[in-house]
């Protein structure tokens, strides 16, 4: 039977191994924000609301589950962390100069003429840079390709799909999640970004998704739903994850409710939209902001 | 598979016995994936299917997929050879391809096959994003090209090279008869992107074994000379084209035939050099009249400043009626007869 997970779960490892974690995970969760943060200036716009608010999710996985060597990103046997929604390619590429995998000098050529960074993540462009996102719907389907070929050829290494609530408007995200479970891909889990926010505004005014818990388990995935803007709570999540999925080969989707501009108070209070519009003088107060709370939270 | 005889056009006469009421005709009905062989013609069974068990056998890094459509694209004598290697993804045509990427992004050599109109018309992005724009090894097999079945336009992929030829990076081979296919097939294994093969299944015609031919991907290939006309062919056209230029000759018209499978990179340079004389220019294609071979030759003309009439035989720009396929054919300038009847008149 599926287990929800409405909020941190306790993990069977020594406290201090979980303190280690957690610290190393929201540290990085923070330099995440703040590259991102940066990226958005240069461009005076941009996705930086969805970067601020998946960062957690991105640190998690870079930072705690991903096995990969940052010199060789085409290691054959790396797990695959596949960005299905291309416009969260800020943070994924923060997440990748944090991983080690890109300069961070790199990053300010964000979104420029010639740059490998391009607004919405291309594989062809970016080391680390699995596939192609962008039209939304498709990265699960590729996911369970892969997940299959990993397994066909032996290897352990697992699939991660990045994506979005917005992306399960789409057909084609039930028909992977379909496929997922009919294969009994054990070595695949999807992480769902719930912003509860697409491009013409609040998702349950534009397509009601939910009720998103039970519609994953209905298609017979592990499933569990957390606040995504919880380090603890999504260890704990991809901890279950990795035990119990893999090992009865069911496919394991992390539903992470998260706040759009997660860690920067102005941020979080403006006028949620998809494609954030920022002042020239905000982004100092921004990264004053962010990091004001993070040092708070780390201290206290 | 047709159950359509010819005998069907003897309509009964009216001038039977009274009493009897009159025997009604006999219909002419249609099959799903009627065989377009002509009655004692030599075919291949499942030429696909058993080329690509060979090419396997050889290149463990092939696998097969379908969606739900196994039976119908002769993938079942893969999926039988090497049931570990096949993956069934159920009628969901936008998964079948994207997974066919991830397969591919993992270093495996899928073909995945399902109808050509479910390919083009609903798993174009798919395609074009997740295995093209990557240029990954991904092959589609699409069964029922142009007009192969009488079912009608839910199945009739009369516009899926006009469809598919915009695609950056994708390779579309179009091929006549058994020999292509077996031959096609370990060519697109070995060639790096994405391919596209209008597949012919079930009893394909056996035809190009008397023109000592060879398939090369990429390669226009001259299967007669003829000094009035010059055929340039694609797909089960060409075995129409072959034997119009047959029945040509018996008027003292000498036709040529110029097949040229590989529509996508076109062999520009063979096809001109033929069209680039005095003789009548007629291409012949199982497509619209848009976007597919004519106007992949007619670009190539213009392109080259050649100035040449070419005459198209090929499918109208419209939707197509549904039912038994000679009936089709012979109604939209596909059959022997017609091709005949319209090289006579131009050359009055």
């Amino acid at each position: 039977m599926t287990i929800t997970h409405e909020s941190n779960t306790e993990s069977a490892m020594p406290a201090g191994i979980v303190q280690d974690r957690l610290a190393h995970v929201s540290a990085a969760a923070y330099r995440i924000r703040h590259h991102a943060l940066n990226m958005g200036e240069v461009q005076g716009q941009g996705y930086v609301g969805q970067a601020l608010g998946a960062a957690d999710m991105l640190a998690t996985v870079y930072g705690d589950q991903l096995r990969f060597r940052a010199e060789d990103p085409h290691w054959e046997a790396r797990d695959r962390f596949l960005l299905s929604t291309g416009h969260y390619a800020i943070g994924h590429y923060a997440a990748l100069a944090e991983a080690g995998i890109l300069p961070v000098e790199e990053l300010e050529t964000y979104g420029s003429d010639d740059s490998r960074l391009p607004m919405s993540g291309m594989s062809t462009y970016t080391p680390g840079m699995e596939i192609s996102g962008g039209s939304l719907g498709h990265g699960l389907t590729i996911a369970v390709g892969m997940a299959l070929g990993l397994r066909h050829q032996g290897s352990s290494a697992r699939v991660f799909n990045f994506l979005s609530d917005g992306e399960l408007d789409e057909g084609s995200t039930w028909e992977a999640a379909m496929g997922a479970h009919h294969h009994q891909l054990g070595n695949l889990t999807a992480m769902v970004d719930i912003n509860a926010l697409q491009a013409d505004g609040k998702t349950d005014t534009v397509l009601r998704t939910e009720p998103v818990t039970e519609k994953w388990e209905s298609f017979g995935w592990y499933t569990q739903r957390v606040d995504g803007n919880d380090v603890g709570a999504l260890l704990a999540a991809f901890d279950n994850a990795a035990a119990q999925a893999a090992a009865v080969g069911r496919p394991s989707v992390i539903l992470c409710d998260t706040k759009v501009g997660r860690g920067v108070p102005l941020l979080e209070e403006r006028e949620k939209a998809h494609f954030m519009r920022i002042d020239e003088h905000e982004w100092q107060v921004c990264r004053e902001q962010l990091t004001a709370g993070y040092e708070g939270k780390a201290s206290a | 598979m047709s159950t359509t005889t010819s005998a069907a056009a003897a309509a009964p006469t009216v001038t039977a016995a009274a009493a009897a009421p009159p025997a009604k005709p006999k219909l002419k009905t249609s099959a799903m994936i009627a065989s377009f062989a002509d009655p004692g013609q030599k075919t291949a069974s499942a030429p696909f299917g058993h080329a690509l068990v060979k090419a396997a056998q050889e290149n463990d890094r092939i696998v097969g997929l379908t969606a739900d459509l196994g039976k119908y694209t002769d993938m079942h004598i893969f999926a039988k050879a090497f049931p570990e290697r096949f993956f069934q993804m159920g009628m969901a045509e936008q998964l079948l391809f994207g997974a066919a990427a991830g397969l591919a992004e993992t270093g495996l050599v899928p073909f995945a096959s399902t109808y050509s109109v479910f390919a083009a018309r609903r798993a174009y992005d798919f395609l074009c994003l997740d295995a093209a724009e990557p240029n990954l090894n991904v092959n589609i097999v699409g069964g029922l090209p142009g007009l192969t079945t009488g079912y009608g336009p839910s199945h009739q992929a009369t516009e899926d090279m006009a469809i598919f030829r915009g695609m950056p990076n994708l390779t579309i081979v179009d091929p006549c008869d058994s020999i292509d296919i077996e031959q096609a097939v370990p060519q697109l294994a070995a060639s790096d992107g994405p391919t596209y093969l209008r597949l012919l299944r079930g009893n394909v015609p056996t035809v190009l074994d008397e023109y000592g031919y060879t398939f090369e991907l990429g390669k226009a290939k001259v299967l007669r000379g003829g000094n009035d006309v010059v055929f340039i062919s694609s797909g089960l056209m060409t075995m129409r084209a072959l034997q119009a230029a047959k029945a040509l000759a018996a008027h003292n018209v000498d036709v040529a035939v110029v097949h040229t499978p590989t529509i996508k990179p076109f062999d520009a340079a063979t096809v001109l050099a033929e069209i680039n004389t005095d003789r009548l220019a007629v291409t012949l294609e199982n497509h619209s009249v848009v976007g597919g071979l004519f106007e992949t030759v007619a670009s190539a003309v213009v392109t080259a400043g050649v100035g040449k009439r070419v005459v198209p035989v090929a499918l109208p720009d419209q939707f197509l009626d549904a039912g038994a396929l000679p009936t089709l054919h012979d109604r939209y300038g596909l059959a022997v007869d017609r091709i005949v009847a319209k090289v006579l008149a131009e050359l009055d």
